[in-house]
């Protein structure tokens, strides 16, 4: 079932005509895709994608896949990406992770039964001077401590999914000022 | 006497507004940019030349001489790229610029774009960073209302246009080739280079004239045009070839973390006091220059110049790097530091090339041996034959940057390597010994 509807077409053709080839529109309109289909890109909206851009599917496939922010399967509503880079992992990363896992009950890596959150690590996010540091959705939260993670989890469960609607797939048209 | 740190970049850091174009106008914003729009191309690449600026992202390639090389003339279009695919380890300066001060790196992409007369630019921004694309979208935005970009800019004759691109979670697309596909909408994977290629300053994204550089080499331009290439010269302490003034993020066990703009050539034990010495009633045990592919340092000595020559060969680390300084005190496991840079740079290899991808697997899983207690002495001569084998041997320096870490930590900590292979865990950091 296409998703795709005529905004979400506009909004394709307002990202193409940033650049000289429909193909470089391609890593944003998959952020436009994973907003569409709910926070991850079925090889339906990869189809999608390519259809509109007229790029051959196996092309987004190969981008789709090569990027890791880019879900290829379906994701908690609030991830809690913690960084797991040298900086932090000297500042208590690995502990903080260990928290969280335990606070929710799940391994890294994993979504909470009912799919409301995810704890994950990830990579330097360049926040090395404020470590550790973690992110949810767009924001960043450095110099991070347990109590964080606490006021955080019980704050997030009333607030909208990130992932849900990637803040990426935002991008302003140009002439839009 | 201290070093008298001069402050160019962050010179408004901290004045409340900064980031909003009136206050940033009131504080002499966009007027290098209008000096810059009337200038003639070449003397805005020669003040560069003569102030001798480098790229400040890591490589530290002379800036006039990519620019130089562009076509004279405006006969196809030029692009003008930005490298703000901050990903580097223990670098974070390029975001602080963004959130903080995006006014004055669109300033000095339109100073850019003027001197290797491109009408567009785009910024290539990692897709974590949110925060600083919205910081930098606006400045944009409010640049186009007020008649810095767009058409006919400032009755010049010219058009400038700047666009964020947004990557998706890739290291490998801070590698200048790579980030050129990757906005070309492919894999971020490095694309062939001179001799094999023309530069891309003659054939680059889509085939045109292009030039990647770093947000923090850009947004020094605005500083130069101001001093003048010969006054900029004059700044740095140390090697005739290292000028200026340059961002550090300095992270780790020291008492202030945080990003300090340092005249290039300060003693490197100033620079640690600046950002408060190492955390109290700790010793230094080793730390990394620039960021992590430049690999461990001994301890000793400090007392050098801190710039792109003075890092004393004997450190055999790669050099500053991209300015992400990381102090590692006596508790540090460098065993554990290393086996989790390892995992990154195997997580982050593009697959491209054998040496890099097969290799950084083979190490990834024999550090998670050695860690989980299964490590043999001859594990030592492996990780060094595997380090050969991709050392100089792959596309880009992404290999090269995960084996010197490897190389520098079993040169500098070997005892800790066969702390791990005899008991199973390192008894160094744990005594908080600082080794050999």
């Amino acid at each position: 079932m296409a998703k795709f509807t005529d905004d979400t077409k506009r909004r394709l053709d307002a990202l193409i005509a940033r650049y000289p080839t429909a193909k470089a529109a391609l890593l944003p309109a998959l952020w436009v895709a994973q907003e569409v289909y709910g926070g991850w890109l079925p090889p339906e909206a990869m189809q999608e994608v390519a259809d509109h851009l007229g790029v051959p599917a196996s092309d987004v496939a190969g981008v789709a896949t090569f990027y890791t922010m880019y879900n290829k399967r379906p994701v908690a509503h609030h991830r809690i990406e913690i960084c797991q880079n040298v900086a932090c992992m000297v500042n208590g990363a690995d502990e903080l992770i260990g928290y969280c896992e335990r606070k929710l009950g799940i391994h890294a890596g994993e979504m909470t039964a009912d799919g409301t959150f995810s704890v994950e690590r990830v990579e330097c996010l360049g926040a090395c001077c404020h470590a550790p540091a973690l992110m949810v959705g767009s924001t960043y939260y450095e110099n991070a401590t347990e109590q964080t993670v606490d006021k955080l989890i019980e704050e997030l469960a009333n607030m909208p999914s990130e992932s849900v609607n990637p803040p990426q797939s935002q991008m302003p048209e140009q002439g839009e000022f | 006497m201290p070093v008298e740190q001069t402050q160019l970049l962050y010179r408004h850091r901290n004045v409340p507004g900064i980031n909003r174009l009136e206050t940033y106008v009131a504080h002499g914003g966009y007027e290098q940019f209008r000096k810059a729009v009337a200038m003639d191309p070449e003397a805005i690449i020669e003040e560069v030349k003569v102030s001798g600026l480098r790229g400040r992202g890591g490589a530290g390639f002379p800036t006039h001489i990519k620019w130089n090389a562009f076509p004279k003339n405006r006969d196809v279009e030029h692009y003008f790229i930005i490298n703000a695919d901050e990903g580097e380890p223990g670098t974070a300066k390029d975001r602080d610029l963004m959130n903080a001060l995006p006014h004055l790196l669109v300033e000095g992409c339109l100073c850019s774009m003027v001197a290797v007369r491109a009408a567009k630019c785009y910024i290539y921004i990692r897709g974590e960073y949110i925060e600083p694309w919205k910081s930098v979208q606006k400045a944009i935005n409010d640049a186009y209302a007020a008649g810095f970009l767009g058409k006919n800019v400032l009755g010049s004759g010219l058009d400038f246009d700047i666009y964020t691109h947004l990557g998706a979670g890739a290291y490998e697309c801070g590698e200048e080739s790579a980030l050129m596909s990757s906005l070309m909408g492919e894999r971020g994977m490095p694309r062939l280079k001179p001799p094999a290629a023309p530069l891309p300053m003659i054939s680059g994204v889509w085939k045109r004239p292009s030039v990647v550089n770093n947000v923090e080499t850009a947004a020094t331009i605005p500083a130069i045009l101001e001093l003048g290439g010969a006054k900029y010269a004059e700044i740095g302490v140390g090697s005739p070839r290292s000028r200026g003034t340059k961002l550090f993020s300095i992270s780790g066990h020291v008492n202030k973390p945080g990003i300090y703009e340092i005249v290039l050539g300060t003693p490197f034990s100033e620079v640690l006091d600046i950002a408060g010495g190492v955390r109290d009633g700790h010793q230094l045990k080793t730390y990394i220059p620039g960021g992590s592919s430049m690999g461990f340092a001994p301890p000793t000595p400090l007392d050098y110049p801190f710039d792109y020559e003075g890092i004393p060969q004997n450190t055999q680390t790669l050099g500053l790097g991209s300015g992400g300084l990381m102090i590692f005190d006596e508790t540090t496991d460098v065993f554990k530091v290393t086996h989790r840079l390892v995992d990154f740079y195997h997580h982050e290899s593009c697959g491209k090339c054998t040496p890099c991808r097969e290799g950084l697997d083979w190490l990834s899983k024999i550090y998670a041996r050695i860690a989980s207690g299964g490590g043999r002495e001859q594990d030592i001569d492996l990780i060094w034959d595997i380090c050969d084998s991709i050392r100089g041997k792959s596309f880009c320096a992404l290999g090269e940057g995960a084996i010197w870490p490897v190389m520098t930590s079993l040169r500098l900590f070997r005892h800790e390597y066969l702390s791990y292979i005899h008991h199973g865990r390192n008894t160094y950091s744990d005594a908080g010994q600082l080794g050999a």
